[in-house]
């Protein structure tokens, strides 16, 4: 299965499940002096899904007629990209969401930031210790200070 | 009404007002650069400083030095690292990143420098003018043409797509509408497509979303293609070149021209705002300009950078129409401003203009005064603003993600909202490889929910959907709208049509 036909497929899956969900499960919530308005919750996504299934389906029929050359042409240049970095930060990024509020501001954003740069080849460590700690302070201070944003800085056993 | 010019004039020079002035901009500028910090959200900071000061006047002169450079500072996160900070620059982006990758950072930034100049100034002398009776015409708008209004800011996704593209484009736009419905409905407060996630319920954040479409999959293609980022000498030779040519200037001044009106216009729409005109006058522009110049745009046209920023600034001038002559705010901003104003205990309305002179016409003096202090302060800046791209790639791509992820948090203050950016980026970059545009998924988010409202409110007051052929405006902006999405395949047609016959002919 090629890119362009599975994303097609993908995405009248969407539209399917989103109009689905309009058609046939929404309304259940609605309140019953809502019943007699003309225009409901679900009335726009219904009208979304039809066309978006419409989409989908034609989309689907042209990526069948695509060549197999363009298919081909397409995956030459999908092979020549690096995965790896990008796999890397995406666990990085997921980690760096989910410590941010236990472990705090400064601490998870300088971990990040220098761990982000040793991954991208990076090997001067004093220079990048100094400058993301510079930084990550210098941003948390414009945000909680200046501006009076809360942010919480360190780790709860630090901060008590 | 010369009389309350002077006298507009003789408040907003004074020291004082100059100083606010340009505290206003520089500060809106330096914040307004950050992502996830649009003009709304500094607005609303300043407040209390604003109201501190205690002289209307001086708090909103200040406050509209902050809003314009804010915008200013959004569109250079928008051409240097291809992340909009707020939905009015989104459409810079489209040309202004590609300008940047180029080494043409400082150019595009003085473009867009001068682009908002010229559409705020030009903006606001419109203001001058017409105020009294283009609120008037405002008030002509019912919901059904909003609607309509936009459905054609929705059609101008044909803009975006090219040959045979039309249909990638389409579902670009419905995945944004859809993503668009999730949380609660304005009707009823029904919590609509959660799935039983909690998170869901307030609905997907604009920052979410406009970092998960550009920021994040430019990141990624960073690391996928190293060959994308240039070598640091290359660049740095590059960037000195801000001067504009005389042909590139003689290029803009009719694009100028044409969309400092036109953003003015949609601007005193209540509702329409700086967005939809923006995204407007960079369809209006890809459509009036010849098939070669056609082809640049997207890969970094002057005229595709140039047309967004102007209308986005005229449009900033525009929505002060309705709110100094009828009290009523036409943007998120401007309702922010008409807060600051009660506070101050000056009421907007009809009266002001005859109460209180001196209020409105300084303020209108001061944005002449903000547009010219953000000129000047800002074209020595942008060879410095302009040396961010010479951060080597080790450092810039982990501090582009560490803003997007920072821009998203502090915004909603929500950990799960990071996950869903990190999911949204992640799925947007590779619908980027089968060459779907992701600009229409996030015009589609963005206008959504004020399409909804309003057809729900024209559904609801005809009690059905006779509106769409009732009402004559609606229904010529809904032909309007359709003309635009099938005229690329008409026109590939036609084009398709001229060259067989011609074949044929030449078989003879």
């Amino acid at each position: 299965m090629t890119l362009e036909r599975g994303l097609a497929l993908l995405f009248l899956m969407l539209a399917a499940l989103y109009g689905y969900t309009a058609f046939f499960e929404m309304d259940a919530n609605l309140p019953p002096f809502a019943k007699n308005s003309s225009v409901w919750p679900s009335t726009f996504p219904k009208v979304i899904s039809a066309i978006g299934v419409f989409v989908g389906i034609s989309l689907l029929m042209s990526s069948l007629k695509q060549s197999a050359e363009e298919s081909q042409l397409l995956m030459s240049e999908l092979k020549g990209y690096q995965y790896t970095p990008v796999l890397i930060f995406i666990v990085m990024m997921a980690v760096y969401a989910l410590m941010l509020r236990p472990a705090g501001f400064i601490t998870t954003s300088i971990a990040f930031l220098s761990i982000g740069a040793i991954i991208l080849g990076e090997r001067r460590y004093a220079t990048l210790a100094i400058i993301s700690t510079i930084f990550t302070v210098g941003i948390w201070y414009l945000v909680q200070e200046v501006l009076g944003i809360f942010l919480k800085p360190w780790p709860a056993f630090i901060a008590g | 009404m010369l009389e309350g010019i002077l006298l507009g004039l003789q408040t907003a020079f004074s020291v004082k007002m100059l100083l606010m002035v340009i505290g206003g901009c520089l500060i809106g500028t330096f914040i307004g650069m950050l992502p996830g910090l649009g003009p709304m959200s500094i607005i609303a900071i300043m407040i209390p400083v604003a109201i501190s000061i205690g002289d209307p006047s001086a708090a909103l002169i200040l406050l509209a030095g902050v809003y314009y450079g804010a915008i200013f500072g959004g569109s250079t996160s928008s051409i240097l690292i291809n992340a909009p900070g707020v939905a009015g620059t989104v459409a810079t982006s489209f040309d202004g990143y590609p300008m940047a990758r180029q080494g043409k950072a400082g150019k595009a930034l003085t473009i867009a420098a001068i682009s908002s100049f010229a559409g705020g100034t030009i903006g606001a002398v419109l203001l001058m003018g017409f105020a009294p009776a283009l609120a008037s015409v405002a008030l002509l708008f019912h919901s059904a043409e909003y609607f309509a209004l936009m459905v054609v800011g929705l059609s101008a996704i044909a803009a975006f797509a090219g040959n045979g593209q039309v249909m990638k484009a389409l579902a670009m736009t419905l995945l944004g509408l859809m993503l668009a419905t999730v949380g609660e409905s304005a009707l009823y407060n029904e919590p609509r497509f959660t799935y039983g996630f909690l998170n869901l319920q307030s609905g997907i954040g604009f920052i979410t979303l406009a970092m998960a479409m550009f920021a994040l999959p430019e990141a990624f293609y960073l690391m996928l293609d190293p060959s994308r980022s240039k070598s640091q000498s290359e660049q740095d030779s590059e960037i000195k070149d801000l001067r504009i040519t005389k042909e590139e200037a003689k290029k803009i001044a009719p694009v100028i021209g044409r969309q400092s009106v036109l953003g003015f216009l949609i601007g005193v729409l209540p509702g329409a705002g700086a967005t939809i005109a923006s995204f407007l006058g960079y369809a209006v522009e890809r459509n009036l300009v010849s098939k070669e110049e056609q082809k640049e745009f997207g890969k970094g046209s002057i005229k595709g950078l140039s047309a967004p920023e102007t209308a986005n600034n005229a449009a900033c001038s525009g929505s002060f129409v309705p709110l100094l002559t009828l009290g009523i705010p036409g943007s998120g901003t401007t309702a922010i401003l008409l807060g600051a104003l009660l506070a101050l205990n000056v009421t907007p309305g009809p009266r002001l203009m005859v109460d209180q002179p001196e209020i409105f016409w300084s303020v209108i003096i001061s944005m002449y005064i903000g547009n010219l202090v953000l000129l000047v302060l800002n074209l020595p800046l942008i060879p410095y603003i302009a040396k961010i791209l010479t951060v080597p790639r080790s450092y810039l791509i982990p501090f582009i993600m560490f803003f997007t992820l920072m821009g998203v948090y502090i915004g909603q203050n929500n950990a799960a909202e990071l996950l869903i950016l990190i999911g949204l980026g992640t799925m947007a970059t590779v619908f980027r490889f089968a060459g779907y545009p992701l600009a229409p998924l996030l015009i589609g988010f963005i206008l959504g929910p004020m399409m909804e409202n309003n057809f729900s409110r024209s559904v609801q007051l005809f009690d059905g959907v006779s509106f769409l052929w009732e009402r004559p405006m609606t229904g010529a902006l809904l032909a309007l709208a359709v003309f635009l999405v099938i005229l690329p395949t008409l026109k590939q047609s036609i084009a398709a049509r001229r060259e067989r016959r011609r074949f044929t002919a030449e078989g003879d």
